[in-house]
């Protein structure tokens, strides 16, 4: 399943004193089965896109297409887009409500109109996919739970509705480094067993660097870039002008053959800079 | 929703932005008491003019004051049909079994023209006043009343705080609804039980973040040694200064008028 | 009497009513005048509770805690401790009282029945310190989230502390309101002579700190300079910290024998260092 943003513009409270263009003009197409990483600075209209991917905005002009068709045509039912498409929201434990966890995270399968068997099969998948013990967590009211845990539940609750491109706004705010490194994990783990498409916004370009295929940059309401991480973090310059950063190890090589240094910039994890680094070494037979 | 001028105060340095918020309340409670002492047309034209003269010294422009009648639109609207059909009189047009009457039309136009000048008027108020001056100009007026066990300071604080968390839950709200439909939740359709009921995934999660709001507050409060209003200063002092009794003066000048008019 | 300690912890316990497991455990630690201390640790450390403790808001259920010579169990006090120990929390948007910015920063010097005058005075240079003077009239909702977190800052520093302390101030931020936030802490210190106790879980926060404590299960696991701390990046990974991703490199450098320091926390050290050897 494949999405297409066309020329596509927000302006919110237009013809009044408010008016503001939140994005302008963004052209993006995600393939069927990629890792896409979307960041820019607050303000930069990423939560305005992303809204529009599964149809909670309507664009001001512009489309959005899912498998050929405009969702705001007659045929298409958004009820299905958001189905999906899956919405994981900043700090989506705000959004829990129910008396048990396997309630909360049957509320999207039972809006879809699935019969009981079928909700709770979904819902005990879904808990065992962010790594939840099912049977012990299920009857627990969800505000008993730790941080981490209730924003398990609450993704659970999206993938329970199956989508194919899950849309996840920073899922790691505000956990610790433990906890960020486990989401991080689970959700790639994640877009391999069930073959998802995923788009991951994020303000940390070490997670980004580590884990996406592709990387879009928003910048004032504009896709400033779009492609290969790799290329994209080479305009170091360039991101730092736009409130963004690129991961330090990159820094570091980049600043390095700037002093004159044969290494090479490609460098995105820690592990990479090791090796480029001993690699280096030991050229100069100096380790 | 966005629209509701309402309460929406537009900074500015006028004349009657710089009065002192007691000032603008005692006047303004003044001039609506005089809206409905007034029993014909000719009264109108001291309000009015009032008005007018009010608008013109707080340079707020009429489109934005008039703005603030749009979302009462209806209500006027009923006030004036309402009062076409009930009132008995000489009948100028028949509607099926419904008589419009001359009588009816007069008392109707009477209503409407009151609830547009006290709309009007306490818009004027809202919009030239900031919310906090508006408060600090209600906890003054209240204090006096604090022997007889009204809590001023406490009523004000409160409105403060509301004043302050109407946006942040707005905005909250906005959030959740859309996480919500982005699981199949639907706020617009079915019928009433149905999208009260529906409501629920949207006020529970709302509740609770108010919640904890209200305890982070409270604590954030206590940590900057907020104990009530016993012993606090303020930044701002209220004085009531010469242009304040020149308003008292030509507010008195025209409430006299009207009260006149009664007896034409 | 000089004060020799501003914030002194003694055998202090702590555990939350509804829970069966002490949330601190055993605390012992003076931070002197003019330090800057860094709290790190993961969620549920016990971190933000020691913070709490630090100003009265939560007693110790066993030992003592004492702000400038004063017990907090002392209820005469507390208003007291309060006023010289004050305290910033993480959700910039749960503390912000007025409709106003100046009238927020405001709201502490109220409280303590300052004069009017007085009152101004504080505010401007308080929005001064943190640089929002240009945003004295404007309305807190339409802030950024570090700004947001300095208006909190600033309406601290108008109640004229000798400490501030700060509870995860940076945790809902994004890296810019970080940035911003950090380096106003920074100079808190370093210019304005307060001792900072900062809470945090971004190792790269604590950097410029005196000395770092680590916690781990409501105990102190770790104490030492940035430096030392960082260097242990096994250990630190042991209780779920992170370090910065040249530290981890230099670790791991060293560990093939590349004749690096350990204590590396910056970019530009690390390329300083490696440019001798590459």
């Amino acid at each position: 399943m494949s999405i297409v943003v066309k020329n596509l513009t927000h302006i919110y409270m237009p013809n009044t004193p408010f008016e503001s263009v939140a994005i302008k003009d963004i052209n993006w197409t995600i393939n069927d089965g990629e890792f896409w990483g979307l960041i820019g600075h607050t303000g930069s209209g990423k939560s305005t896109l992303i809204q529009h991917l599964n149809g909670l905005l309507k664009p001001t002009s512009g489309e959005i297409i899912i498998d050929g068709k405009n969702i705001h045509s007659k045929e298409v039912s958004l009820k299905t887009i958001r189905q999906k498409v899956g919405l994981v929201f900043q700090y989506p434990e705000h959004q829990l409500f129910e008396e048990t966890v396997e309630q909360d995270v049957a509320f999207g399968p039972r809006n879809m109109g699935l019969p009981d068997e079928e909700i709770s099969k979904r819902v005990k998948e879904a808990l065992e996919l962010v790594g939840l013990p099912y049977e012990q967590i299920k009857d627990k009211s969800p505000f008993e739970l730790s941080g981490g845990q209730m924003r398990r539940v609450a993704i659970a609750g999206v993938l329970a509705m199956k989508p194919q491109i899950l849309v996840l706004d920073e899922p790691t705010a505000g956990l610790d480094p433990r906890g960020r490194d486990e989401i991080l994990q689970e959700i790639v783990d994640l877009k391999e067993k069930q073959n998802l498409t995923v788009i991951l916004v994020s303000h940390s370009m070490e997670d980004i660097a580590k884990i996406v295929d592709k990387l879009a940059v928003m910048y004032k309401g504009e896709m400033v870039s779009q492609g290969n991480p790799r290329e994209i973090f080479k305009d170091y310059q360039g991101l730092v002008e736009k409130g963004l950063g690129i991961p330090q190890v990159t820094e570091l090589m980049i600043k390095l053959k700037g002093k004159g240094k044969n290494v090479s910039t490609d460098i995105l994890t820690v592990e990479e800079a090791r090796a480029e680094i001993l690699k280096t070494l030991r050229r100069k037979g100096l380790a | 929703m966005r629209e509701i001028t309402i309460g929406q105060y537009i900074p500015g340095n006028s004349l009657v932005h710089r009065l002192d918020p007691r000032t603008k309340i005692l006047v303004t409670l003044a001039y609506m008491i005089l809206l409905f002492a007034l029993n014909n047309f000719y009264g109108y034209i001291f309000p009015v003019v009032f008005l007018i003269l009010a608008t013109i010294l707080s340079r707020i422009s009429v489109r934005y004051l008039l703005k603030g009648l749009k979302p009462l639109i209806f209500i006027i609207t009923l006030t004036f049909v309402l009062n076409s059909f009930m009132i008995k009189g000489r009948v100028i047009y028949e509607l099926g079994p419904l008589d419009i009457t001359y009588e009816g039309l007069v008392q109707g136009a009477f209503m409407a023209i009151r609830l547009i000048l006290l709309i009007t008027g306490t818009s004027l108020l809202t919009l030239t006043t900031s919310p906090i001056s508006l408060t600090d100009g209600i906890e003054r007026l209240l204090s006096p009343f604090k022997k007889v066990g009204v809590p001023a300071h406490e009523l004000a604080m409160m409105m403060t705080i509301a004043l302050r968390f109407i946006p942040t839950l707005l905005e909250e709200t906005d959030k959740i609804m859309k996480a919500q439909m982005a699981r199949g939740a639907d706020f617009e359709s079915g019928n009433l039980i149905n999208r009260a009921k529906n409501l629920v995934p949207l006020l529970v999660p709302l509740f609770i973040s108010a919640f904890r709001r209200a305890d982070d507050l409270a604590m954030a409060m206590e940590a900057r040694c907020y104990r009530g209003g016993e012993n606090r200063t303020r930044l701002k002092e209220l004085k009531m200064t010469f242009i304040d009794m020149a308003t008292f003066a030509v507010f008195t000048l025209f409430a006299i008028g009207g009260i006149a008019s009664r007896f034409l | 009497m000089t004060i020799t300690a501003e914030i002194t912890a003694k055998d202090v316990c702590y555990q939350y009513t509804n829970s069966s497991a002490l949330a601190l455990n055993n605390i012992n630690l003076t931070i002197k005048p003019g330090e800057f201390v860094a709290i790190i640790g993961p969620n549920g450390s016990g971190k933000s509770t020691l913070a709490k403790l630090f100003n009265g808001i939560f007693l110790p259920t066993k030992g003592d805690i004492f702000v400038n010579g004063l017990n907090t169990k002392d209820k005469d006090k507390i208003w007291e401790i309060r006023q010289k120990a004050g305290m910033v929390f993480q959700n910039p948007d749960n503390q912000i009282v007025a409709t106003i910015v100046e009238e927020d920063v405001a709201f502490g010097p109220e409280n303590l029945g300052i004069p009017p005058k007085e009152i101004r005075q504080r505010i401007d240079e308080a929005l001064r310190t943190v640089e929002l003077t240009e945003f004295a009239n404007k309305a807190p909702h339409l802030l950024s989230g570090g700004q947001k977190q300095r208006v909190a800052i600033a309406g601290i520093l108008a109640m004229k502390p000798d400490c501030i302390i700060l509870d995860e101030p940076t945790a809902m931020l994004d890296p810019v309101g970080r940035k911003e936030v950090i380096s106003t802490v920074n100079k808190l210190n370093k210019q304005e002579g307060k001792t900072v106790v900062l809470i945090t879980h971004f190792m790269q926060e604590a950097v410029c700190a005196d000395r770092v404590l680590v916690m781990e299960k409501g105990r102190i696991v770790m104490e030492g300079k940035p430096r030392e701390i960082f260097s242990q990046v096994e250990e630190l990974k042991k209780h779920g910290l992170d370090v910065p991703q040249v530290t981890e490199l230099a670790y791991l450098l060293s560990k093939e024998n590349v004749p690096l320091p350990r204590d590396i926390l910056t970019v530009d050290e690390m390329v300083d260092c490696l440019c001798q050897l590459l």
